[in-house]
C-alpha cells in the first residue's frame, strides 16, 4: 500500500467557535437541498405564523390630538415638513400641530362658520383658509411676533367657497363654489372662473404632477375637469350619485380617484372617462373623503359609516379597515407624506393618528430584523392563495352595525342579481345584457 | 474602423508561413517553448467561444464566473412552466417568479465555494481494493485527532443498540439487558449510564441531546441527559421500533401487535395511533425526505405510512421472504431492502417499481441492518462483518468499498452525520469505525451544527418549536402544499356522488309582508315544485356522470369464423 491516499474529516474546533465571548456566533451555511429536507411544509408553517403575527401585531392606532371644540372639517398636510399639520373645525377654529409630540402649537378662529377647506403653499411658508363667510385668508404657517397672528391677505369672494387647492409651483391657487375660481395671491379678484351649468361645486383639487389640471366634484353628480390655460373646463363626467371628494394619485398623473355617496370610490383614467377603471367597494356608507398615498399605490378613504379604509390601486376591495369604539362619522382623511400614517378627522372633535401598515414596526429597524421581516412578507406573498392563510390574512372584526350593514349590502346585491337574472330568464334573449360592474356608474360623459 | 495588428507572431501548430500583403506588419519567429505549448494546448481546449470575442475586443470585465452545471442541478428546482400559460399577463407573472427562482438557485450555486471543508476519500492504486484496508491502516494514515474516532467500548449487558444525535455529536447506547448510557463521543464526556433494569427494545435521541426515549419492556419511558426518569408514557406499550420525525417533533413508533403511534413530543399528544394490519413488523425506519414511516414485515412487504392516513400511503412486495432490513437514503431517492433470502435490493422509492439493483450476497448469513450514509454509502451487516459499499445504487457494485471485521455479531449501526464515522452496536459492545468520505463536511449551522453552545441550543428549540409542522403535512410528496390544487376528476365525481345521497333544498315560503286571511296555495305550490324539479334534473345529471361507462376501447378478441359463438352482451336497461 504504498500509494494510499486517504483523507478524513477532521474538524479544527478553533475554526467553529467564537473566539471570545463578546465575538458573535460562527454560522456556516450550507444550502445543499439534502440537508435542508422538508422545504414545502416548513415554509408553509412559517407563512402561517407569520401571517398570525401580522394579526396579532396590528395594532394601527397611534394616538389621537384633541383640542377642537367642534367636529373637524378640514385637514392639510405641510408640503416639506412631516410633524406640520392643519386642521379647521366646524366652529370656524383652525389648529396647527406638532405631530411628533402629538401637541396644538397655535389655535385662532379664523372664520365665522365652518373652516371649509385648507391647504399650504408650496413653500410652507402660508397656509390659505376659506370658510363659510366667504372669505379666503391666508395666515403664516411660523409666527414670531404679534402680527404674524394677523391673516397676511384676504380675500372677499363674490360668492361661496367651498374648497381651495393650491398650484404645485406657481402662486396660483383655485377655489370652488358656485363656481371655479382661480386666483392669485396679489390680487383681489379672481383670475379666472369656469362655470359648467349652475350648481355648486364643493370640492377642487389641483393635479400634482401635471400641474395645469384640475379637477372638481359638484353636486349635480358630475366630476369636471379643468386646464387653467384654457377659457373653459374640458370635461364632465356624471355618477349616479354625488361625489364628495377626488384625489388624483400623485405618482400616475392621469388617474384619480373619487369618494362616491353610493359607498364605493371609483379610480377614472382621465384619458378614458366613459367608465371608471375600478370600483372600490366595501364601506357601507357614504365616502366623505379620500386621499392617495405618495406611493401612488394606495389610498385611504374615510367614510360616514364610521370606519376608515385603506385601498389598494388595482383591487376593488379594501386592504384594511380603521376603527374605534369612539370615532363617529369621517370628515377627512390625510395620507402622510412619508407614507407611513394616516391622519383622520371626524365628528367628534378628535384628529387621530394611524399606522399606515397595520402591523409595521415603527423606528429603526435593526438588518437582520429587516431581512426576517422581508423573508416573512415573501413567505406570505407566496403562501397568500392557501384557504388558511388567505382566512387569516384577510379576517377582520368590524363593528356591529358595519357588519350588519354588509349583511344587507349583500342580500341587496343579491336579490339585484336575482332579479336581473329573472328577467334574463323571462325575455327575449339578449333583451336584457349583461353589464359590468363598472359600467354601471357613469351615466353620461359631456365635453 | 480599426488599426490592423501590426505584430504578429508565428502560429506554432501550422509551420506554413502565410503570406502578408500588409507591408507594415512586423513578424516575430519564436520558439516554441514548452510552456507557450502548453499555453496554446490549453487555449485551444477552453477557449473555443473566446476567439470570437477576441474578433470585436477584448472584454475588460466579462461578467460573473461560471457556475458548474452539476451544482446547478443539484440546487435545481425544477424545470419551470414552459409554454403552458395561455393567458399573457399571468405568463409575464410567472415567468417574473421563475427569474426568481432561477436566481436563487445561481445564487445557491455559486455560495458552494464559500464552503469550507473537503469531502473525505480513500484512494489506492488501480491494482489495489480499498476493500483490503483495515481500520489499523487508516489509524496510521490519518491525523491524531481523526484517529481517536476509531475506538472500542466492551460493554457486559448484551447486544447493544447505538444511535447518534442529529448533530452527530452525541451518541445513545442501550442494551437488551437494560443499559442505557449517552455521552458526547467526540470528547468521551458520559452524560448518564443507567439500567433500567428492564430489556430495552429501542432507543431514540429527541428533539435536542438533553432528551431521550427508551422502548423498554412495557411501556416507553422517557429520561433527561441525566438519566432522571422524565415520563412513563403507558399508552405506547410493547414497543418495538421507535424513530424520531424532528420537524414535525414527532415519535413514531410500531408495538408487537402492528399498532403504530406518533407522540407529538412537543404537546404529550398521540396524534395518530391505529393498527397497520400488516402482522409483526420488526423493521421500521423513517424517509427523511418526507417523513413517512416505513415497516417491513414478515411477508417481504415495505409498506409506506402517514399518522392521519389511516391506509399505507403505498405498498411494495421487495422480496418473498421475510425482510431483514430497510433503508431510505436522505435525499428520499432510494431505498435498500434486504431479505432473509440473503438478497439485497436497491428500489427507487418516488415510483416503485422494479428494483434498480438487485444483488445477491455472499455471505453465510442474511444481513441484519441497513444504513445509508449522508453522501449515499450503504452499510451492511453481515454477521460479524460490516460491509460499505459506495455508489451501488445508480450502478451495480461488484465489490464493497470497505469491509470490517468485527469478531462479534453486529445489532446495529448508524452513521455519523456530518462525520466520516460508522458507529456499530455490537453483541459485546460498540465499535466507531472510520469510513472516509461518507459525511457531508460542511453542516448547515442553522440546521444542526455540531459545536453548538447551550445557548444556541435553547434558541434552536425554540425556533424549531415554532416551526413545528402539522402532522397532516407528512404524505409522499412533501412539495404537494406547494402547488396547485386542482381538483381532480375522481373528486368530481365524488362531489357528484354525494349530490345523489342529498335531501332537495326546503323552500322556506314565508312571506315577508302576511296577506291575512289570504294563502296563495297555488303560488307555494308551483315554487315548490319547480325547486324540486330543478334538483331532481341536476341528480339525473349527476347520474349520468357517474354511471357513464368507461370507454370499450380494446378491440374484441378475433376468433375468425367462430365469432359468431363468443356470447354477446346483454344491453343493459
Amino acid at each position: 500500500m504504498s500509494n494510499m491516499k486517504i483523507k478524513v474529516i477532521s474538524r479544527n474546533p478553533e475554526d467553529y467557535l467564537r473566539a471570545t465571548k463578546r465575538d458573535i456566533h460562527k454560522l456556516p451555511r450550507n444550502y445543499d437541498p439534502s440537508l435542508h429536507p422538508l422545504e414545502g411544509p416548513r415554509e408553509y408553517v412559517r407563512a402561517m405564523n407569520a401571517v398570525k403575527l401580522e394579526r396579532v401585531f396590528a395594532k394601527p392606532f397611534i394616538g389621537n390630538l384633541d383640542g377642537h371644540s367642534d367636529g373637524v372639517s378640514s385637514l392639510a398636510k405641510h408640503p416639506n415638513r412631516l410633524a406640520v399639520l392643519a386642521s379647521g373645525a366646524f366652529d370656524g377654529e383652525i389648529r396647527l400641530w406638532d405631530l411628533a409630540s402629538r401637541k396644538c402649537t397655535r389655535h385662532f378662529t379664523a372664520h365665522e362658520g365652518w373652516v371649509r377647506s385648507l391647504c399650504f403653499t408650496p413653500d410652507g411658508q402660508h397656509f390659505t383658509s376659506v370658510g363659510d363667510d366667504k372669505t379666503i385668508k391666508t395666515w403664516k404657517s411660523v409666527t414670531r411676533d404679534e402680527e404674524d397672528y394677523e391673516p397676511t391677505n384676504t380675500l372677499l369672494s363674490m360668492s361661496v367657497v367651498s374648497g381651495i387647492t393650491h398650484h404645485r409651483e406657481k402662486p396660483i391657487f383655485a377655489t370652488c363654489g358656485e363656481q371655479c375660481q382661480l386666483w392669485e395671491n396679489t390680487r383681489s379678484e379672481p383670475v379666472k372662473v369656469f362655470k359648467w351649468g349652475v350648481d355648486s361645486l364643493h370640492h377642487v383639487a389641483f393635479n400634482q404632477v401635471e400641474t395645469n389640471l384640475l379637477a372638481s366634484c359638484a353636486s349635480d353628480r358630475s366630476i369636471i375637469l379643468y386646464d387653467f390655460r384654457e377659457s373653459g373646463p374640458l370635461r364632465k363626467v356624471v355618477m349616479e350619485l354625488r361625489s364628495n371628494a377626488l384625489s388624483w394619485n400623485p405618482m400616475e398623473a392621469f388617474i384619480f380617484t373619487v369618494a362616491n355617496e353610493d359607498y364605493n370610490l371609483y379610480s377614472f383614467d382621465v384619458r378614458k372617462l366613459k367608465q371608471p377603471i375600478n370600483v372600490h367597494m366595501d364601506h357601507t356608507s357614504a365616502v366623505i373623503d379620500v386621499d392617495y398615498s405618495p406611493t401612488g399605490k394606495e389610498f385611504v378613504a374615510g367614510s360616514y359609516d364610521k370606519t376608515v379604509r385603506i385601498f389598494e390601486g388595482l383591487k376593488g376591495h379594501s386592504r384594511d379597515v380603521y376603527h374605534t369604539k369612539r370615532m363617529q362619522r369621517l370628515t377627512c382623511v390625510k395620507w402622510s407624506l412619508d407614507n407611513k400614517y394616516i391622519l383622520t378627522g371626524s365628528d367628534e372633535m378628535n384628529i387621530r393618528m394611524w399606522k399606515a401598515r397595520a402591523s409595521e414596526k415603527l423606528g429603526i429597524l435593526k438588518p437582520r430584523e429587516r431581512t426576517a421581516l422581508n423573508y416573512s412578507e415573501a413567505l406570505k406573498e407566496k403562501f397568500s392563495n392557501h384557504p388558511q392563510i388567505k382566512r387569516i390574512a384577510r379576517h377582520r372584526h368590524v363593528p356591529k352595525h358595519v357588519m350588519n350593514a354588509q349583511k344587507e349590502i349583500k342580500t341587496i346585491r343579491e336579490k339585484n342579481k336575482r332579479k336581473e337574472a329573472n328577467r334574463r330568464a323571462h325575455s327575449k334573449p339578449g333583451a336584457v345584457p349583461f353589464v359590468a360592474e363598472r359600467k354601471r356608474h357613469v351615466v353620461k360623459e359631456d365635453e | 474602423m480599426k488599426e490592423k495588428k501590426t505584430v504578429r507572431y508565428f502560429d506554432i501548430d501550422n509551420n506554413k508561413e502565410e503570406e502578408n500583403n500588409d507591408q507594415n506588419v512586423k513578424v516575430f519567429k519564436i520558439k516554441p517553448t514548452s510552456r507557450i505549448l502548453k499555453d496554446q494546448k490549453y487555449k485551444e481546449k477552453y477557449n473555443v467561444k473566446k476567439e470570437k470575442k477576441e474578433t470585436k475586443q477584448v472584454q475588460k470585465f466579462p461578467g460573473k464566473a461560471p457556475i458548474n452545471p452539476e451544482k446547478l442541478e443539484q440546487h435545481s428546482r425544477g424545470e419551470g412552466l414552459g409554454k403552458g400559460v395561455r393567458h399573457p399577463l399571468y405568463a409575464v407573472k410567472l415567468k417574473k417568479r421563475e427569474n426568481k427562482f432561477k436566481y436563487a438557485e445561481e445564487q445557491a450555486a455559486r455560495a458552494d465555494i464559500l464552503l469550507t471543508e473537503d469531502q473525505g476519500f480513500l484512494e489506492v492504486d488501480e491494482d489495489h481494493r480499498t476493500t483490503g484496508i483495515t481500520q489499523k491502516v487508516i489509524a496510521d494514515n490519518v491525523d491524531i485527532t481523526a484517529a481517536t474516532k476509531i475506538f472500542e467500548l466492551n460493554l457486559a449487558f448484551g447486544p447493544y443498540q447505538a444511535k447518534y444525535s442529529r448533530n452527530g455529536r452525541h451518541l445513545l447506547l442501550g442494551s437488551k439487558k437494560g443499559h442505557l448510557a449517552a455521552f458526547d463521543w467526540v470528547t468521551k464526556k458520559l452524560h448518564f449510564e443507567i439500567n433500567v433494569m428492564e430489556s430495552i427494545h429501542d432507543i431514540s435521541w429527541l428533539h435536542i441531546e438533553t432528551m431521550i426515549a427508551a422502548a423498554q419492556k412495557e411501556w416507553l419511558y422517557i429520561y433527561d441527559n441525566t438519566g432522571i426518569e422524565l415520563h412513563c408514557i403507558k399508552r405506547m406499550d410493547k414497543i418495538l421500533r421507535m424513530e424520531f420525525l424532528p420537524y414535525h417533533f414527532l415519535l413514531a413508533a410500531v408495538n408487537e401487535f402492528g399498532f403504530m403511534s406518533w407522540l407529538d413530543i412537543s404537546i404529550g399528544e398521540i396524534v395518530g395511533h391505529y393498527n397497520n394490519n400488516m402482522g409483526r413488523t420488526p423493521v421500521m425506519t423513517q424517509n427523511p425526505y418526507n417523513a413517512t414511516i416505513c415497516l417491513g414485515n414478515s411477508k417481504g412487504v415495505v409498506s409506506l405510512w402517514s399518522p392521519t392516513i389511516r391506509k399505507p400511503l403505498a405498498k411494495i412486495l421487495c422480496h418473498k421472504t421475510p425482510l431483514t432490513a430497510i433503508a431510505v437514503d436522505n435525499r428520499g431517492m432510494y431505498m435498500a431492502t434486504s431479505g432473509v433470502d440473503r438478497s439485497l435490493k436497491i428500489w427507487d422509492i418516488r415510483n416503485l417499481d422494479g428494483p434498480i439493483q438487485h444483488y445477491k450476497l455472499r455471505s453465510h448469513c442474511a444481513p441484519t441492518d441497513l444504513e445509508f450514509s449522508q453522501k449515499d454509502m450503504l452499510a451492511v451487516a453481515l454477521g460479524d462483518t460490516v460491509e460499505i459499499y459506495s455508489n451501488c445504487c445508480t450502478q451495480t457494485a461488484d465489490r464493497p468499498y470497505m469491509r470490517h471485521r468485527m469478531g462479534k455479531s453486529v445489532n446495529n449501526f448508524k452513521f455519523c452525520p456530518y462525520e466520516d464515522v460508522l458507529g456499530v452496536g455490537t453483541s459485546n459492545g460498540f465499535t466507531s469505525i472510520i469510513v472516509p468520505g461518507s459525511g457531508e463536511p460542511n453542516f448547515d449551522a442553522l440546521e444542526s451544527n455540531p459545536f453548538q453552545t447551550k445557548k444556541q441550543r435553547k434558541e434552536a428549540e425554540v425556533k424549531a418549536l415554532l416551526e413545528k409542522i402539522p402532522p397532516e403535512l407528512i404524505t409522499l410528496n412533501p412539495f404537494d402544499v406547494m402547488e396547485v390544487d386542482v381538483p381532480s376528476m375522481k373528486d368530481k365525481i365524488e362531489a357528484k356522488n354525494n349530490l345523489l345521497h342529498l335531501k332537495p333544498k326546503k323552500v322556506d315560503l314565508t312571506p315577508r309582508r302576511k296577506k291575512k286571511g289570504k294563502t296563495d296555495v297555488a303560488r307555494k305550490k308551483i315554487i315548490k315544485e319547480h325547486v324540486r324539479k330543478e334538483f331532481i334534473n341536476q341528480v339525473i345529471e349527476a347520474k349520468k356522470i357517474v354511471a357513464e361507462p368507461e370507454e370499450h376501447n380494446v378491440p374484441k378478441q378475433s376468433f375468425g369464423v367462430l365469432d359468431r359463438f363468443v356470447p354477446k352482451p346483454k344491453a343493459k336497461k
